[in-house]
């Protein structure tokens, strides 16, 4: 089976502390730790693991500047065979339409019989496989924890709904599918695993090479345009208890033994 | 503006989720001048008629599309039966629930109209740019998205934004079902599979110790089974913990885990996204406790700790056992 998974390069929200910038046009950038995408993790050991089973390949792809290459290569340690990054200053400020019409220009370049994304990254949108697969008119199922090989034109999975429980259907191929976490468990990549895959030369695609006009997509493109970031006004809030610890472990002690939360 | 707005009302066993009375209030706040709301209702038998009749008390318009294809809602056929019905400008509200999600990115593909995500407010419209409030980084970011609607629109609302205002109408139902289409798709419902039973429901308990990311390892769950145990609570959890195998899923609340109305909550280390704050009702006592100021959980709290947990929790274990 051919397979192709979309990632994307995004701060991690584990390890930073996520700020706004002080003119509120982005957040502050200067120190933060990137990595890729935690749903797109799961979804490239998805991936690998069903290569594995069945055979085929896998292929990572994103769309980013020049830095996205090292999580291309992350996700090559880990096993995919090939990585392929999307870059061209005419990508930049591209809406959730624009990366899908940018990754549609490149799979059909190709032939893939899966392909998998994320369930969702930074912005939270959980939009680019549902567009993606509707530009490319095949079927799409978001969420999905749990993919089962039938036959080579036919999967099983299950998507996870309200309450824990599970949607089981069947899909036929090729088709979109976003994975949500949890689904497996992603390996570990060591620094060594990084080195192997550290001279392996990944393609740059650009507008020409995927023939796309570059003014349909990046801002020229977008009808959804993010105007800048802000905290809201803080509600109420908590009441924040202060002091040595305690003194905060005492006033907790009586503020549970009140709300009835000691028995 | 001139467009006709639209709402799709999502509805179980005959009764329309609670999103029903959200999505009318955000097309005011869309169009204040008195829009025209037209619920959108898929379904089959009397299942269907009865939430129909239920929203033409609340919409001034409700298209009923009936087809035993549409029994179990499929994403795929139910996109297909909205490009059939939805005249051109329609902008169209869905719920951002987890079959929002499967159904309206590909919608407004198909349409050709914007699409936007997860909206949390609506700040106005200028012209036909409609202004409207995201999250982004869970929740620690706000954004205002601008969005051109003069050609459509589709919004997914995110449950719990717009505050249910006591709309009444004396509605018709509108019979759309000859134009839905022929109902095919690529991908086949088989069953729902019910979420699994642990031996511990915290859905029954009063007071839960729910932990999250924040504990950091899984030999630190011990911390919060230690405090659990000291005040006769029980063991919660959030998402990435289950995902973690730390815990069992039955362990987890969040709209993709168990809803739980406990009178105490204490959250250690969970940064409060709205995932999981949907599985908390009946407004309990929380506390938080996390190291990041920052987290969104402290402005839900009452009561907030900032601190690293894993030397609190023990210290606050600790002096509860020497009381007692």
């Amino acid at each position: 089976m051919e397979i192709l998974v979309c990632v994307k390069r995004v701060p991690d929200t584990a390890e930073n502390e996520i700020v706004v910038n002080s003119k509120g046009t982005d957040i502050e950038r200067g120190d933060l730790v990137y990595s890729v995408n935690e749903w797109d993790n799961y979804a490239v050991e998805e991936a690998i693991q069903i290569r594995d089973k069945v055979g085929g390949s896998v292929t990572v792809v994103t769309v980013g500047d020049s830095d996205s290459e090292e999580i291309l290569r992350r996700e090559m340690a880990m096993g995919a065979d090939k990585g392929i990054l999307l870059s061209d200053n005419a990508f930049n400020g591209s809406d959730g339409k624009g990366i899908a019409t940018i990754l549609k220009a490149e799979i059909e370049k190709g032939k893939y019989d899966l392909i998998l994304t994320g369930a969702q990254a930074d912005d939270g949108a959980a939009q680019v496989g549902g567009m993606l697969a509707a530009l490319l008119d095949i079927p799409y199922a978001s969420l999905v924890n749990k993919i089962d090989i039938l036959n080579d034109k036919t999967l099983k999975i299950g998507r996870e709904i309200e309450g824990g429980n599970q949607e089981i259907s069947e899909i036929d191929l090729p088709c979109v599918l976003s994975i949500q976490t949890g689904i497996n468990e992603p390996r570990y990549v060591g620094i060594r695993g990084i080195r192997k895959v550290a001279s392996v030369e990944i393609p740059v695609h650009g507008t020409k090479d995927i023939g796309i006009a570059a003014e349909s997509v990046g801002s020229a493109g977008a009808k959804v345009k993010r105007v800048d970031y802000f905290v809201p006004p803080a509600g109420k809030g908590a009441e924040l208890l202060e002091g040595s610890s305690d003194e905060i472990a005492e006033k907790l002690i009586e503020l549970l033994k009140s709300k009835g939360g000691i028995k | 503006m001139t467009q006709q707005i639209f709402a799709y009302i999502t509805h179980k066993n005959g009764t329309a989720d609670d999103s029903a009375l959200e999505l009318i209030v955000a097309a005011k706040k869309i169009n204040p001048g008195g829009a025209s709301v037209t619920a959108i209702v898929c379904g089959s038998g009397p299942e269907l008629d009865s939430v129909c009749t239920a929203m033409a008390g609340i919409y001034p318009e409700v298209w009923k599309i009936s087809n035993p294809l549409l029994s179990y809602p499929n994403a795929e056929i139910n996109r297909g039966v909205l490009v059939n019905v939805l005249p051109a400008g329609a902008v169209t509200l869905i719920p951002h629930d987890t079959f929002g999600m499967d159904l309206s990115p590909g919608l407004s593909i198909k349409q050709n109209v914007p699409f936007v995500s997860d909206v949390v407010g609506i700040d106005g419209i200028d012209g036909t740019s409609l202004k409207i409030i995201r999250q982004e980084f869970g929740g620690q970011v706000s954004t205002h998205v601008h969005c051109d609607i003069s050609a459509g629109a589709v919004l997914n609302i995110r449950s719990g934004c717009f505050q249910p205002d006591n709309s009444k109408a004396a509605g018709t139902v509108v019979d759309k079902s000859g134009q839905a289409g022929d109902c095919k798709a690529k991908r086949r419902f088989v069953e729902v599979v019910a979420a699994e039973v642990g031996d511990v429901d915290i859905t029954k308990s009063d007071v839960l110790v729910s932990v999250g990311r924040g504990i950091e390892d899984q030999e630190n769950i011990s911390i919060a089974q230690e405090l659990a145990d000291a005040i006769g609570a029980v063991v919660s959890c959030s998402r990435p913990i289950v995902d973690a195998k730390w815990l069992e899923k039955a362990r987890q609340v969040g709209t993709s885990g168990k809803t739980v109305k406990p009178k105490v909550y204490i959250a250690l280390g969970i940064s409060g996204s709205f995932q999981h704050l949907g599985g908390i009702k009946g407004n309990p006592f929380m506390v938080a406790i996390n190291k990041n100021p920052k987290a969104p959980i402290f402005q839900v709290a009452d009561v907030g700790i900032v601190t690293n947990l894993l030397e609190f929790v023990p210290e606050l274990t600790e002096k509860i056992k020497e009381m007692k």
